[in-house]
């Protein structure tokens, strides 16, 4: 039976095994492959995605919980990497590797829209589910302070 | 010695996407990165070149070369260096991962060789385009050569203030004749104006905003997907399957097996999975019933390896090296300490799972592989595909991780095994994270017998270290050609401290558990026992652990390499003093600290770097908090210290994360860990602050993507001995250790 929601603000419809996670609808079905695959058991957060607004682990997520629902994913943040959290990464050069970087970036937008300030408890709390092996964190975090500052009704300078 | 050509264009193009009538040298790095294997330590390169530049009449200065991007950042730090000669902005210059072809690139990225390797031919490179180029506008104008001057991607004439840009000049700069790399004039280092400045990553926007292509990432058209069942036992092999069930899942084509191999390219075999998709395949793989056989090793585990280490280390070993008689001055020392230290099988754990790409057409086989070793994927996919070398394209991804792993090609090999067995349509081998940890090459399990003397005036009278270890060299061994003593057990025999009498052994211990390089290899085990061991040693002196350190390094000397004494640089101790001293200056060393804080410090020599660490750490509840890292490193010239900073912070955490939290461990000969739950990575809760400072040196560049990670364990571990007297002698920190 095919499956409906929102992918980044468009409908799409999926015809595919009830059980089968998001992530792989978005990687193999979709080829959107910016979601990426890190262990399959939600415990690295590599394939995080937002549906409904929410930070949720794709790689354990059956389609056939999606079905009207929202989702959003790195590829929908942004056209052109104008997302302040996206600049904020790239001003403080937080990539390494990067292939954890799409779901760290997608666990930090969440935050910041529940959190438009987050102290440093906020934070450990909101990416403590993200594994970056490279040992970004510390450039993680202070990029998520950037971009709080950043954000729209904040100061402009994100010095 | 690096030499120069200028390749005829109609021959570079056969062999290139670049496009135009460009001006291109041919260089070669000065010394190759790691090899890999015996093969390839037995192959000759195949061309005297590793990489080019290239600058095409529309300017575009093009780096190509064959190194491999996987986090290190030499996507960044090498454009930098040729841009620093050629007077560019280093964003013009682009870099382009050379194609496999033997005859026109060399490839291979490991051994934090990158930078260092090709500081030297760049800069040569880079200067001998800009003086053709210089002389080329000379002659245009008809103008003494001395009046022009490079200047913004072109050659500026003062005196008539006449510009042309380079892409003008190539056409006529193509006809001179190459400088001499070894008299070509290069920048005076007082003119730099991009190395030692920090940049950003070239390819950071790609990485933040979900457009970078990993191996993973590869989507060719008519894809197909495939898992691989693998006997969970190391050396087992299917008897027999049932295919029925897994056949009846939806999505599933196909099931074959491939079969194991043993030797280069080393591989489980197994039963495959072939799917229309990722999820068709892995739950295929379960729905399979297959019958092992789980051969030879199926009886190892951690406690049998354990014995095996204790009962070699009560015989003597072969010796390395033999500098007096520590046996005589141990039996006649007034203190003495005698001890052993354990470390674990560690996996690499690289974020983006093992995987690989290929497809094989009658007429062509094309790849596309996140790999340090593409020039092996590409021999292994033509002996496999039976196609010549120039019909087998493969693609070098961008890696998530590699840190060693990726050095290796037994997914390469699988992937090319099931594309044959495909016919012609791309597949590509996934590998979850149960495969990915579960059939790695592990960092090789140790252990070490220390004995060590201090006389009374606290100076080191004796030194001894027995190592037993399932060696690395071991696993590549074809009839005891490899020499583990002239390579990874010769670690402990160059050591900055002094003594007459210095003795190392080593024993081979037996296992079929596969091993190979990890983040800084034999050093993330040596720095850990060397360093705890000299804390030890200041302990039983009664002396503080900086100053102990830097009086048993002495007057400053240069060590040579013990293995390599002709062309490995020496350890200079001024250096590895230089970084102890900054390190504790930076961290306040001997000032007081917050209730139930404490300090502790480490230095160490690897990849021709100098680091030195001191973690502030503290320990409640059988648990070890580490709240900051001071580090100072000293990498030569720091080519771009925002990438260095950046990779020490790394190493950090990749240490912090195998002496806090994992361990392989065997059993029934296989691995008991399958997935981030068993074992663990640090997590940003967890992250202490970490400072690294530079070294702002004139030396040669030297390694750093690896030298962070093993004063890491030692310095923590000498923290935890400062603060509660408990000394941690195997790895990792457990609860009952600290109690």
């Amino acid at each position: 039976m095919p499956i409906t929601f929102t992918l980044n603000g468009k409908p799409e419809t999926v015809d595919v095994s009830q059980d089968m996670p998001l992530l792989w609808v978005l990687r193999d079905i979709l080829n959107m492959t910016g979601t990426k695959f890190g262990c399959g058991m939600a415990l690295c957060g590599a394939c995080t995605v937002h549906i409904n607004g929410e930070a949720t682990r794709s790689c354990i997520t059956p389609i056939s919980t999606v079905s009207g629902k929202k989702v959003t994913t790195i590829e929908g943040l942004s056209a052109d990497g104008t997302h302040p959290v996206q600049v904020a990464w790239m001003a403080e050069d937080v990539p390494q590797c990067g292939y954890c970087q799409s779901g760290q970036i997608m666990s930090a937008v969440a935050l910041l829209e529940k959190k438009s300030n987050p102290t440093d408890a906020d934070i450990d709390d909101a990416m403590s589910g993200n594994i970056c092996r490279c040992g970004t964190y510390q450039r993680i975090r202070k990029a998520i302070h950037r971009a709080a500052i950043m954000r729209p009704g904040k100061a402009t300078s994100a010095a | 010695m690096a030499s120069a050509t200028v390749v005829n264009r109609r021959d570079f193009l056969k062999t290139s996407a670049s496009a135009g009538a460009a001006l291109v040298i041919g260089f070669r790095f000065s010394r190759s990165a790691l090899a890999a294997t015996a093969e390839d330590q037995e192959k000759q390169p195949a061309n005297p070149f590793t990489a080019w530049v290239s600058i095409a009449p529309d300017n575009q200065v093009t780096l190509i070369l064959g190194k491999s991007e996987m986090g290190q950042g030499i996507m960044t730090a090498l454009p930098m260096i040729l841009a620093e000669e050629l007077y560019l902005d280093w964003k013009q210059v682009r870099i382009e991962q050379a194609p496999t072809n033997p005859a026109i690139y060399e490839h291979g990225t490991g051994g934090s060789g990158s930078v260092a390797g090709s500081w030297q031919p760049l800069r040569q490179a880079g200067a001998a385009a800009r003086e053709m180029l210089i002389t080329a506008a000379a002659q245009h104008w008809n103008v003494n050569r001395d009046t022009c001057k490079p200047k913004d991607g072109g050659v500026l004439h003062g005196a008539r203030k006449q510009f042309l840009t380079y892409g003008e000049l190539v056409d006529a700069a193509a006809k001179l004749p190459v400088p001499d790399f070894n008299t070509v004039p290069l920048k005076n280092s007082n003119d730099f104006t991009i190395v030692g400045r920090d940049h950003q990553r070239f390819e950071s926007r790609a990485k933040s905003t979900g457009a970078a292509k990993f191996g993973i990432d590869a989507r060719p058209d008519g894809l197909v997907y495939a898992v691989i069942a693998r006997c969970p036992v190391f050396g087992g092999k299917p008897v027999k399957f049932d295919a029925a069930k897994a056949k009846a899942v939806p999505g599933v084509r196909d099931i074959i097996s491939i079969d194991a191999v043993a030797q280069g390219a080393f591989t489980a075999g197994g039963v495959v999975v072939v799917a229309d998709n990722s999820w068709a395949a892995m739950q295929g793989r379960n729905a399979l019933d297959i019958t092992w056989d789980e051969g030879p090793h199926a009886a190892e585990s951690s406690q049998s390896l354990r014995a095996q280490f204790v009962e070699n280390a009560s015989k003597p070993g072969k010796v390395v090296r033999n500098d007096g008689d520590a046996n005589a001055a141990l039996a006649s020392a007034a203190k003495k300490v005698d001890i052993v230290y354990e470390i674990p099988f560690a996996a690499h754990a690289c974020m983006e799972p093992m995987n690989c790409t290929v497809h094989i057409r009658p007429d062509g086989a094309e790849a596309w592989v996140p790999t340090q070793a593409p020039q092996w994927a590409q021999d292994i996919i033509a002996g496999i595909s039976k196609l010549p070398h120039e019909k087998v394209v493969v693609h070098t991804t961008l890696m998530g991780g590699g840190f060693g792993r990726r050095y290796q090609a037994d997914f390469v090999v699988e992937a090319a095994q099931v594309a044959k067995a495909v016919g012609d349509k791309p597949v590509m081998v996934l590998w979850t994270r149960e495969d990915d940890m579960q059939h790695d090459f592990y960092r090789p399990a140790s252990y070490h017998h220390m004995q060590g003397a201090v006389d009374e005036h606290g100076n080191l009278a004796a030194w001894k270290h027995f190592q037993t270890s399932t060696s690395i060299a071991a696993v590549w061994d074809k009839g005891g050609e490899e020499k583990p003593e002239q390579s990874e057990f010769a670690t402990a025999a160059f050591i900055p401290y002094q003594t007459e009498n210095y003795r190392i052994e080593y024993s081979l211990a037996k296992s079929g558990v596969p091993r190979a390089w990890w983040r800084s290899v034999e050093h993330s085990s040596s720095g850990f026992v060397v360093e705890s061991f000299v804390d030890e040693l200041a302990a039983a002196a009664g002396a503080d652990p900086l100053e102990f350190r830097l009086g048993l390094m002495g007057d400053d000397r240069k060590i040579p390499d013990f293995t390599n004494p002709k062309e490995g640089k020496p350890l200079d101790t001024a250096r590895q003093k230089a970084v102890l001293k900054l390190a504790a200056e930076k961290a306040g060393w001997g000032k007081p600290l917050p209730a139930g804080v404490s300090r502790g410090i480490a230095g160490y020599f690897s990849f021709e770097s100098y680091t030195a660490g001191v973690a502030e750490v503290s320990v409640k509840g059988g648990q070890v908090k580490v709240h900051r890292i001071v580090y100072a490193v000293d990498c030569g010239r720091p080519v771009n210290p925002n990438g260095i900073i950046a990779q020490v912070e790394g190493a950090a955490i990749y240490g912090v994360s195998a002496f806090m939290k994992d361990a392989i461990t065997i059993d029934r000969g296989r691995v008991e860990q399958s997935n981030f739950n068993d074992y663990q990575m640090p997590r940003i809760n967890e992250t202490p602050k970490i400072e690294v400072h530079v070294v702002h040196s004139t030396e040669e560049p030297t390694g750093i993507g690896e030298p962070g990670l093993p004063v890491i364990a030692p310095a923590v571990c000498n923290a935890i001995f400062a603060g509660t007297g408990k000394r941690i002698r195997r790895l990792p920190i457990r609860p009952e250790d600290l109690a």
